[in-house]
């Protein structure tokens, strides 16, 4: 769980200040996105470095998938009779933990929607894979609201799961002393909050047309 | 004051358990809760009925034998406090109050609020002991050990092994109790002989006991009527490491 977390988390901090690139234009936005697939070029492949991303995800993915549900079968087999008052959570994650499985699950559902959309472009208007810009406008457009509010909701289940997942997994593979477990909690609630912020400001700012 | 008891009861592990109302009057603030449920039970006999069955021992917050989730939180409302040590005044009048059993698979229920906690001992008997030899006491200076090192084991040291953590974590996880053993000794010199093979048999009995994994929720720390902190976990899990990989 923590060790392929914290692999996904840096791919996300990595992937949401690339998408920044929208707010200099077009041809800066298709420049990145064409710099990310010939990378190390003619040394390397076309698209090495994103087939290496890739993979990781993929291994990050299953793995990460993997534990949480096994950690989802022993905690229903660990308490077959369930409590008749509802548990207030009152301990450190205030309460966070009580989304990370369906969280989980809305960013899984979410991510596959994203990849048919803007990776595969299934269901994105723009079939031109070298015209990102164009592709991020086009699915954002103001008449599309209801794929905006999908990933602004995607984004809230993000924001829940990393300000667990990332103290959590600091906490398992880390072991810190009090202070710095308050020090972690700190960062991970920052994480997430810059995470949400700088991912929904794209499609928020094409919605409202600052961007098109 | 008047109060309306919601209590879970089930007469022994076979049948199946309901909670049932009971109205209770006259309960003064300054009785401690089991106080109240002995004022219950008295009226229970004295109507012929069968008295609620709940474990207590010493009612002074030290041995861990009593229990009761109150209204959803181990050991009730009030933070670094035994169900022993809870009292009425935390209650006002007309108020109603749901008393269930610890749940958990490895944590069976006897009867009513009785639960069978023998588990917590297979974990004990798999590691949370030293193996130092008899005799009289030795000094209490003949083996120095650093301040830091004695106050952090002391607190981990502070668990009475009441098992509210259990109760408490949403993954039915024991691993606050597990971790706070691993700490009290793991910290201690005399505790180095066996630090490996301790963490490995302890995590290995209280995941064939049937108790969840952690995913660090800090619920079980919230409930914990000794204030255990979570870096114990911490330690565990990086004690449990070394150990795997001197094991592999
Ligand atoms: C495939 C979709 C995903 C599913 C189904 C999923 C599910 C889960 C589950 C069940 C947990 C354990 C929750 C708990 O503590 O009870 C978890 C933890 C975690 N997740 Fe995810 N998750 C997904 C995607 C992600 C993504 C995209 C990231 C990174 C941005 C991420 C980062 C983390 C981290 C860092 C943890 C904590 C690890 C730990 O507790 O040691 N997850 N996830
Ligand atoms: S009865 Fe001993 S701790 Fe409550």
């Amino acid at each position: 769980m923590a060790v392929s977390g914290v692999l996904m988390v840096l791919f996300i901090i990595a992937h949401m200040a690339g998408n920044l690139h929208i707010f200099e234009g077009r041809e800066e936005m298709n420049d990145y996105a064409h710099g990310l697939r010939t990378f190390g070029e003619p040394i390397l492949p076309h698209e090495s470095l994103l087939w290496v991303l890739r993979l990781g995800l993929i291994a990050s993915i299953g793995a990460h998938l993997w534990s949480g549900i096994v950690l989802s079968r022993r905690a229903h087999l660990a308490r077959p009779v369930k409590y008749a008052h509802r548990h207030k959570a009152r301990g450190e994650s205030r309460g966070a933990y009580g989304v990370m499985r369906w969280g989980g699950i809305t960013i899984a559902a979410f991510v596959v929607w994203h990849l048919l959309d803007l990776t595969f472009r299934t269901v994105n208007p723009v079939k031109d894979v070298p015209d990102a810009y164009g592709a991020v406008v086009a699915t954002f457009a103001p008449e599309r609201w209801p794929v905006t509010v999908f990933y602004l909701l995607a984004l809230v289940a993000l924001g829940f799961h990393l300000r667990h997942g990332i103290w959590s997994a600091v906490q398992t593979i880390a072991g810190p002393g009090p202070v710095w477990r308050r020090r972690w909690q700190a960062v991970a609630l920052t994480v997430a909050a810059v995470v949400v912020a700088g991912f929904a400001i794209v499609p928020l700012a094409v919605s409202f047309g600052l961007v098109s | 004051m008047k109060l309306r008891l919601r209590i879970w009861r089930q007469s022994d592990a076979e049948s199946k358990g309901k909670m049932v109302s009971y109205v209770i009057d006259g309960v003064s603030e300054d009785a401690s809760f089991l106080e109240m449920l002995d004022v219950l039970n008295e009226e229970l006999i004295a109507d012929g009925e069968d008295p609620v069955a709940f474990d207590h021992d010493c009612r002074e917050g030290i041995c861990g034998a009593c229990s009761l989730v109150i209204d959803g939180q181990p050991h009730g409302p009030q933070a670094a406090t035994t169900t022993c040590q809870l009292h009425m005044r935390q209650y006002s009048d007309g108020d109603t109050i749901d008393i269930e059993p610890w749940r958990a698979g490895a944590f069976p229920v006897v009867k009513d609020l009785v639960v069978d906690r023998s588990a917590f001992d297979r974990i004990i008997q798999a590691g949370g002991y030293i193996s130092a030899p008899t005799g009289t006491a030795p000094d209490a200076h003949a083996v120095p050990v650093p301040k830091a090192d004695a106050d952090a084991a002391f607190s981990a040291a502070a668990c009475i092994g009441c098992g509210a953590c259990v109760a408490a974590c949403p993954n039915g996880s024991g691993m606050l109790f597990m971790a706070a053993k691993v700490a009290h000794l793991g910290l201690m010199p005399q505790g180095q002989p066996e630090r490996h093979t301790r963490v490995l048999g302890m995590v290995a009995a209280h995941d064939e006991a049937g108790f969840g994994g952690c995913t660090n929720t800090g619920e079980c720390s919230a409930a914990c009527p000794k204030e255990i902190g979570l870096d114990v976990i911490g330690r565990l899990n990086k004690d449990f490491r070394k150990a795997a990989a001197r094991a592999a």
